[in-house]
C-alpha cells in the first residue's frame, strides 16, 4: 500500500458513518427461545451472536460464547434470558466507524447493535462487516480516482514550483480534416490536462465544450485540417485554432445560432446544427474570429481563471 | 431517479456498465444533434439519443454526461462501446422511441432543464 492509500483508509474510518457499514438484515432472538434453539439458529444463519428482542425493545444480547458455555454445562434447555448479557452496549447509526472500531476492540465486544435516535435497532456491526464495507470503498474505481488525484496534485504545483515572471504551459494538437475517428481527441486531452492542472471543474467544462466545437470545425469545414494551441497560465487560458482552409465569407453571419454550411452527411452524424460558434462564444470569456475567403481561419478564445472560481463572469454551469 | 430506475422505466438493457446502479441522475435530455447536447446538456444528465457513432460518447464526455440511452433498440458500433468503456460512460439501450423513452422518464419523475432561450446567444 502506498502512503496515499493508508491516509485514505484513515480518512474513511473517520468520515464513514456506522450506518453505511452495518448489516441491516439483523437476525434477532425471541426471549422465549431456549439456548438450544439459539444454537441451532446461529448455526443455520452462520452468525456468532444476536440481540434478544421483546417486540421493539432490546432486552439483551447472546453470543456463541454463551452457547458454548451452556453446551458444556448441559444447560441447552435453559431460556436464553438466563444466559444472555443484559447490559447491551449499542452504537448510534450516525457515529463514525472509528468509534465503532474502538468500542469493539477496547471493550472486548465482538458485535455492536446499531440504534437510531429513538433507540430502535436498525442494524449490527462486527469487525467483519466493517472490513468488508471499507474494502468495498477502496475498490478499483476508487483507486483509479485516487491515482488521478495524485497526478493532478503534482501537475497543479507547476505554477508554484517553476519560478518565472509568467509561467505558461503550452499544449499543441494537430487536427486532421474529415478524420471522424480521431475527432475530439484533442478536446479530450485538453480536458484531462486542465483537470490535472487543477483548473476548477466549471471552467474545465466550458473549455472542453468550446475546444470540441472548434476541433469539429477544423475536421468538418476544412480540407487541410489545422492546429489547436492551448496556453495555460496561472490567471487565464488562451486557445487558438488555426487553419489554412477555405475561410469564411461573413464572420458575423456564421456566429448566428443555426447558420451552417455543413452538408447533409455531416448532419446525419449529428453535427452541422450551426450552433458551434455560438456555443464557443457563450462558453468563452473572450472570442475573436478572423477569416476571409481563401485565407484560412483563426479562432482565438480566452478564459479567465479566478481563484475564487467565479472566472470573472457568470459561471455557465450555474445558469442551468 | 437512480440509474436502476431509469433502466426499469425504459425496460432497458445495459451495454456498458460504468456506474453503480443506485447512483442518482438529476435530470434527462434528448438530442440527435451534438451541438444541442453541448449547448443544453447539463452535467450529470441522462442523454437520450438515436445517434450511435463514437462522437456521441465524445460529446457526452465534453458535456459532463455520464449516462447515455440509445433509443429504438439501436446497437452502437464496437468503436462506440470501446470509447465508452475507456471514458467511464454508461450506455443503455431501450426499445422505446425517443418520444416514448422521454415521456416515460418524465412521467416517472425525471425532470428536464426547463425553458431555454437562444436569442442573442445568451441561453
Ligand atoms: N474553420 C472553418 N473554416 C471554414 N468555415 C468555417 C470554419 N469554422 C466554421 N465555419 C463556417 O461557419 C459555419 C458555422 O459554424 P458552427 O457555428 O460551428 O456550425 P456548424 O459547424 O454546425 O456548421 C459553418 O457551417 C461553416 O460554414
Ligand atoms: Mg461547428
Amino acid at each position: 500500500m502506498t502512503t496515499q492509500e493508508i491516509t485514505k483508509v484513515q480518512e474513511l474510518i473517520y468520515t464513514t458513518r456506522v450506518e453505511t457499514v452495518m448489516a441491516t438484515n439483523v437476525v434477532v432472538v425471541d426471549p422465549s427461545m431456549t439456548m438450544g434453539e439459539v444454537k441451532r439458529l446461529m448455526q443455520e444463519k452462520r452468525i456468532s451472536g444476536a440481540p434478544v428482542m421483546r417486540g421493539d425493545t432490546m432486552v439483551g444480547i447472546v453470543s456463541m460464547t454463551d452457547v458454548l458455555d451452556v453446551t458444556e454445562q448441559g444447560l441447552l434447555g435453559d431460556p436464553v434470558t438466563r444466559h444472555m448479557t443484559r447490559e447491551v452496549k449499542t452504537i448510534l447509526k450516525d457515529s463514525s466507524v472509528l468509534e465503532a472500531v474502538s468500542n469493539l476492540d477496547r471493550q472486548g465486544f465482538a458485535r455492536l447493535p446499531v440504534v437510531d435516535q429513538n433507540g430502535r435497532l436498525v442494524g449490527i456491526v462486527t469487525t467483519g462487516t466493517m472490513i468488508r464495507a471499507l474494502l468495498r470503498e477502496m475498490d478499483i474505481s476508487f483507486q483509479k480516482k485516487e491515482a488521478e488525484k495524485l497526478q493532478s496534485y503534482r501537475a497543479r504545483h507547476i505554477f508554484q514550483d517553476i519560478v518565472s515572471d509568467d509561467t505558461s504551459v503550452i499544449l499543441r494538437f494537430v487536427v486532421a480534416e474529415k478524420d471522424f475517428d480521431n475527432a475530439g481527441k484533442a478536446a479530450s486531452a485538453i480536458k484531462k490536462s486542465l483537470q490535472r492542472l487543477g483548473v476548477i471543474p466549471s471552467i474545465v467544462r466550458r473549455v472542453a465544450v468550446a475546444v470540441y466545437e472548434a476541433e469539429m470545425n477544423l475536421v468538418i469545414h476544412t480540407d487541410v485540417g489545422g492546429v489547436i494551441t492551448v496556453d495555460v497560465r496561472s490567471r487565464r487560458i488562451k486557445i487558438n485554432a488555426v487553419d489554412h482552409g477555405p475561410g469564411i465569407e461573413d464572420v458575423v453571419k456564421v456566429l448566428q445560432p443555426g447558420y451552417s454550411t455543413a452538408p447533409e452527411w455531416i448532419r446525419d452524424m449529428g453535427f452541422g446544427a450551426g450552433m458551434g460558434l455560438a456555443n464557443i462564444k457563450r462558453c468563452a470569456d473572450v472570442m475573436k474570429l478572423l477569416s476571409g475567403p481563401g485565407s484560412g481561419t483563426r479562432l482565438d478564445i480566452e478564459f479567465l481563471l479566478d481563484n475564487d472560481g467565479s472566472g470573472g463572469r457568470m459561471d455557465a454551469s450555474k445558469k442551468t | 431517479m437512480t440509474i436502476r430506475e431509469v433502466i426499469e422505466v425504459l425496460s432497458g438493457q445495459i451495454l456498458v456498465d460504468n456506474h453503480e446502479l443506485d447512483n442518482d441522475v438529476p435530470m434527462g435530455g434528448a438530442a440527435d444533434l451534438m451541438s444541442d447536447v453541448l449547448a443544453f446538456g447539463t452535467e450529470g444528465m441522462v442523454l437520450m439519443t438515436g445517434l450511435t457513432n463514437p462522437q456521441t460518447v465524445r460529446t457526452a464526455e465534453m458535456a459532463g454526461i455520464e449516462v447515455v440511452v440509445f433509443v429504438r433498440d439501436k446497437t452502437p458500433p464496437p468503436e462506440t462501446i470501446a470509447l465508452a468503456r475507456d471514458l467511464g460512460i454508461t450506455l443503455i439501450r431501450t426499445g422505446y422511441t425517443m418520444y416514448e423513452a422521454c415521456g416515460r422518464l418524465y412521467n416517472a419523475g425525471l425532470p428536464g432543464r426547463g425553458l431555454v432561450k437562444i436569442e442573442n446567444n445568451s441561453w
